[in-house]
């Protein structure tokens, strides 16, 4: 994450792979615990993700970081069940010492997401469609589309705050 | 969208940092108070008398005990803007009431008990109470949009930690308008006017701070 905030985008994409996998084995057992199936578990390691990049600023460097990771997928986690109707409370602690490695890296495409993407304003979904399952560089979406790379960039931005919200609100 | 795809765009929105959140918090009550300032010198101002009164103890105690809450709560402020927030956040703030209850027991030591009264009552308090919310609004809005990027683990928590932050800040700009330099006085009518920014930032927070 040091080098990531240098703009090491390369040591960024190596932490959020690995932290994906670190929060499937987590969010697969609270799932679990709380009786449900693993079909949502994509959705909440998604959001948490998303959750993870945009409130960046709120890790404190000097700290360790998985604290602070653990702390934003339990808050995701109680929220996803609260709004599905589930009122416990979870307690990830139970498995903080199991930094299991789940394989399928290949997991089923999440439909919410999906239909998240669509309910974005045109250009920001082509933008994140672009660059996120086309694997192109702002730069280059940024040419086929007419903007600027720091405009594509600031779209990128902005749909994926949109995203965030979309996460929270949209779903029943 | 496939985790490993959600990865790419979180990459290519680039994970660099703007500034440290301390920073930028400070930045921000510092913004909100220069408005504060100017609506300070417009309605307010500075009493006449300062030169005399900073050469008193009382004056120069009230000054310190609003910057040391100032400064606490500031602490408390990052705290609560993080997920992770400590077991007791509020706990740092316990040295305010410390130095507010040893303030009041000096004062009750060494003045007669007939001017107690006259002392807690004070001539401005009508003044002090709707003053400090009114200078606290801009460094509210200000705290607010900061905190707006972090990820409190409350919400309603963190925004009235916002709310007594900001009081704080307009209660240090009240001070040197303010004849009454009693620690009775200052107790009394400056907690008082912190609590509605208090409950403002709670609403605001449940509203805004939300992730």
């Amino acid at each position: 994450m040091r080098s990531a905030r240098q703009g090491d985008d390369e040591a960024y994409r190596h932490l959020l792979d690995r932290v994906a996998v670190w929060l499937r084995g987590i969010v697969g057992r609270g799932l679990a615990s709380a009786g449900r199936g693993s079909a949502e578990r994509e959705d909440i390691v998604q959001e948490t993700l998303l959750a993870m990049h945009l409130k960046r600023d709120s890790w404190d460097e000097r700290r360790p970081i998985e604290p602070w990771l653990r702390a934003i997928v339990r808050h995701k986690l109680t929220d996803h069940l609260r709004r599905r109707g589930f009122h416990d409370h979870v307690d990830i602690d139970d498995w903080s010492n199991s930094l299991v490695v789940s394989v399928d890296v290949e997991a089923p495409a999440a439909v919410d997401s999906r239909l998240l993407l669509e309910s974005l304003p045109e250009r920001q979904r082509v933008i994140v469609q672009q660059i996120s399952i086309e694997g192109r560089s702002a730069a280059d979406v940024g040419a086929r589309l007419g903007m600027s790379e720091g405009a594509v960039r600031v779209a990128l931005h902005r749909a994926l705050k949109a995203l965030a919200v979309l996460y929270r609100r949209e779903r029943p | 969208m496939r985790t490993d795809q959600l990865v790419e765009a979180l990459v290519s929105d680039r994970a660099t940092v703007r500034r440290p959140l301390a920073r930028s918090l400070g930045l921000a009550l510092a913004a909100g108070g220069a408005l504060s300032l100017v609506i300070y010198f417009v309605t307010l101002g500075v009493r006449p008398d300062i030169g005399p009164a900073i050469a008193t103890w009382r004056f120069d105690l009230k000054v310190a005990m609003v910057l040391i809450g100032l400064i606490l709560t500031f602490g408390v402020c990052l705290d609560c803007a993080r997920p992770d927030m400590s077991r007791h956040p509020l706990r740092r703030l316990l040295l305010l009431v410390v130095v507010l209850a040893a303030a009041v027991a000096i004062e009750l030591a060494s003045t007669p008990a007939a001017s107690w009264q006259t002392r807690l009552v004070g001539s401005n308090s009508m003044i002090c109470l709707p003053m400090v919310p009114v200078l606290s609004v801009a460094p509210l809005v200000a705290a607010l949009l900061v905190l707006r990027r972090t990820a409190p683990a409350s919400p309603v928590l963190a925004g009235a930690v916002a709310g007594l932050l900001s009081a704080l800040a307009g209660a240090t700009l009240y001070a040197f308008h303010c004849f009454d330099d009693s620690p009775l006085f200052v107790a009394t009518w400056y907690s008082l006017a912190t609590l509605p920014m208090m409950a403002i930032g709670a609403m605001a927070g449940h509203w805004l701070l939300r992730w």
